[in-house]
């Protein structure tokens, strides 16, 4: 049985920036002018998210974790949690080890992405959408239209993508990372970025210097 | 057709090198010193010249935008580059910043000296992670190479050019969502006026412009307005990149002529409608905000912003959705109100409420159970909702709708009587 994304969690009692996150923290707000370090949150919760991963195995970001951010670029933390929440890329509770996002807007669905969830589901065990299978390997959110949309259907698994799906490549795909692989990122097809499938129509006939 | 040598993307597919040594030899910072030379008006001038409209959607003259940044400011002023490519069916700002990322780099220094701004944002959505390592890479390669920086190109000018990762908003593709964002709240549009030249980013003079707009800038500079207006049509000059996907044999994405027959462009180039041109359906031929069109009107439309205007669509991101006959067009653009719905960011109540109503009223239309009547109700909501929002998301969630309704009322009749007809057949059965 799937957790269910209502299930109860456990926030932890603490949370503080390690090494590696502290250097990357003063790294970001070093991009923005003076006393406008507020820009840095959404940066700053990625690095919470990255150090969860790191340290817990889950991205996800903990209401101390948001404290903390705060409290490092002097803001208040209502304003760290609006944030945090407004953004659908931060996740409010534990995800599993690998967080399936299947796109299923328009472009997607048009080129199958029923599959894909129907894939993902048979595969992981997971029914509704937000749900963590019960090993706790899998975290399958929908998510709109990623920006991918001529190589649809299109599953992120974290932060990268695997296009050109279909159900047979979902299965493929979820065995790898179950035995701790992960395939090269783009065209589960193989074929060249976005370029039309049998090679380019354009672009043939220019030569460059060599880049040797 | 356009031809090859006119290309501006000319690593588009990620073939060749995309770091500094492949992008100088495909011609990018060759001489930008030289551009910068002709000093603020010369370059505005030219770009004005040249025509080019915003790629970003509006296709808003891009010289004409640079030029309203102050001559002169006491305060630092900001170029803002959109990346937050967000617009179901468009893919193009994410292969020019994997694939072409000098291009864009080179094109924040020529535009923001343009403007007189001390430092380049590059706003990109947080999905594209692998596209921002890779164009972080090359920012940071033209540190080191002396491109930007102090003294960028030997010019004497100072720049930076900074990138910063979105988290997953659509409506931060609204420039004001976009500049709030960056200041790091909750990405809700600010009332204009005051527009972002006068009062936009930590509350200094701003311009925000999309990914091509600004990548195209460098190649119309060394090449010249002239040759940038022989292609194309009036008004609406320039290559573009398409995105063509749906129900094409062969989805991709291609750099034409804007102006290009749709037919064209789809048989040329992504191999034509799936089961052949009759088997077309409708095509949303700008992104998911612009109305479809009907076969009829796409046997011989121009891909073109004025075109595509007056045949009650638009060009919009220039992403071409193709649907052929097996699709179910109401769920299609159901979907699509389910987009609008997650994506509205709250802030203004047509909107915040509007899309959500929408949608549950699609939901029921895709199943037919609904009343004929409803279809009229459901129009005159879209035209409540559109312009009466501080951002244009209430209008793209409406539009999708209106060219369902202008174009396919009779298919949303027949699934509505067809449901009717079943009800009617189990009652009876009881």
């Amino acid at each position: 049985m799937a957790a269910s994304n209502a299930a109860p969690f456990e926030q932890p009692a603490s949370f503080a920036f390690d090494a590696e996150s502290e250097a990357q923290i003063a790294m970001i707000v070093a991009r923005y002018p003076e006393g406008k370090q507020a820009s840095a949150v959404i940066p700053a919760l990625y690095v919470v998210q990255k150090q969860m991963k790191r340290t817990t195995g889950s991205a996800w970001v903990p209401v101390k974790a948001m404290d903390a951010v705060g409290h490092r670029l002097s803001m208040a933390p209502i304003r760290v949690y609006e944030v945090a929440t407004f953004y659908f890329m931060f996740n409010m509770r534990p995800v599993g080890t690998y967080h399936l996002q299947v796109c299923t807007t328009t472009p997607c669905w048009l080129r199958g992405s029923d599959q894909i969830t129907e894939a993902c589901r048979a595969a992981t065990g997971i029914q509704g959408w937000g749900e963590t299978s019960a090993d706790g390997v899998f975290t399958m959110t929908e998510v709109e239209c990623i920006g991918a949309c001529v190589n649809a259907p299109v599953l992120q698994v974290d932060d990268d993508f695997y296009e050109d799906m279909d159900a047979e490549k979902v299965n493929q795909l979820l065995a790898a990372l179950r035995r701790g692989e992960r395939p090269p990122v783009g065209s589960m097809a193989g074929r060249q970025r976005a370029a039309p499938e049998g090679g380019p129509t354009t672009l043939t006939t220019l030569q460059f210097a060599p880049e040797a | 057709m356009l031809q090859d040598k006119d290309r501006i993307f000319t690593n588009l597919y990620g073939i060749h090198d995309p770091m500094l040594k492949g992008a100088r030899a495909r011609g990018d910072w060759d001489n930008t010193a030289a551009i910068l030379a002709r000093g603020r008006d010369g370059i505005i001038d030219e770009m004005k010249a040249s025509g080019l409209r915003g790629r970003g959607g509006a296709g808003f003259p891009t010289g004409l935008k640079w030029s309203f940044m102050p001559k002169q400011s006491d305060r630092p002023c900001y170029l803002v580059v959109n990346a937050d490519e967000s617009e179901p069916g468009t893919c193009k700002d994410r292969d020019i910043i994997r694939h072409d990322p000098h291009k864009l780099v080179e094109g924040c220094l020529v535009a923001g000296f343009a403007m007189g701004a001390c430092a380049a944002y590059i706003y990109i959505r947080g999905e594209f992670y692998n596209e921002s390592v890779v164009l972080q890479a090359a920012i940071d390669e033209a540190y080191a190479a002396g491109l930007i920086g102090k003294n960028a190109c030997g010019s004497g000018y100072d720049y930076d050019v900074f990138l910063h990762r979105g988290a997953g908003a659509y409506i931060c593709g609204e420039e004001t969502a976009l500049i709030e964002s960056l200041e790091g709240k909750k990405g809700m549009p600010r009332l204009k006026p005051p527009f972002p030249a006068g009062v936009g980013l930590y509350g200094c003079p701003s311009t925000v412009n999309n990914v091509e707009s600004i990548a195209v800038a460098p190649t119309i500079l060394r090449r010249g307005a002239a040759w940038f207006t022989s292609m194309g049509r009036p008004n609406n000059a320039g290559p573009k990149v398409f995105c063509i996907s749906g129900h094409v044999n062969k989805p991709c994405n291609v750099e034409e002529e804007l102006g290009v027959p749709m037919r064209e462009l789809i048989e040329k180039h992504a191999g034509g409608v799936r089961g052949g041109w009759d088997n077309l359906l409708a095509v949303i031929p700008g992104g998911a905000s612009v109305p479809l069109l009907p076969k009829a009107t796409c046997d011989d439309i121009l891909m073109d912003f004025d075109t595509l205007r007056a045949a009650r669509s638009g060009l919009g991101t220039a992403a071409v959705i193709v649907m052929d006959k097996s699709t179910d067009l109401i769920k299609a653009i159901a979907r699509l109100s389910k987009f609008y719905m997650h994506e509205s960011c709250g802030q203004c109540t047509p909107c915040r409420e509007g899309t959500g109503w929408m949608w549950r009223v699609m939901t029921r239309m895709v199943e037919g159970r609904a009343e004929a009547s409803e279809i009229d109700t459901l129009e005159q909501v879209t035209r409540q909702i559109e312009g009466h929002t501080i951002c244009a998301l209430g209008d793209a969630a409406a539009w999708p709708i209106q060219g369902l309704i202008r174009h396919f009322r009779p298919l949303m009749e027949e699934r509505i009587a067809a449901y009717k007809t079943r009800v009617q057949v189990r009652l009876a059965a009881e």
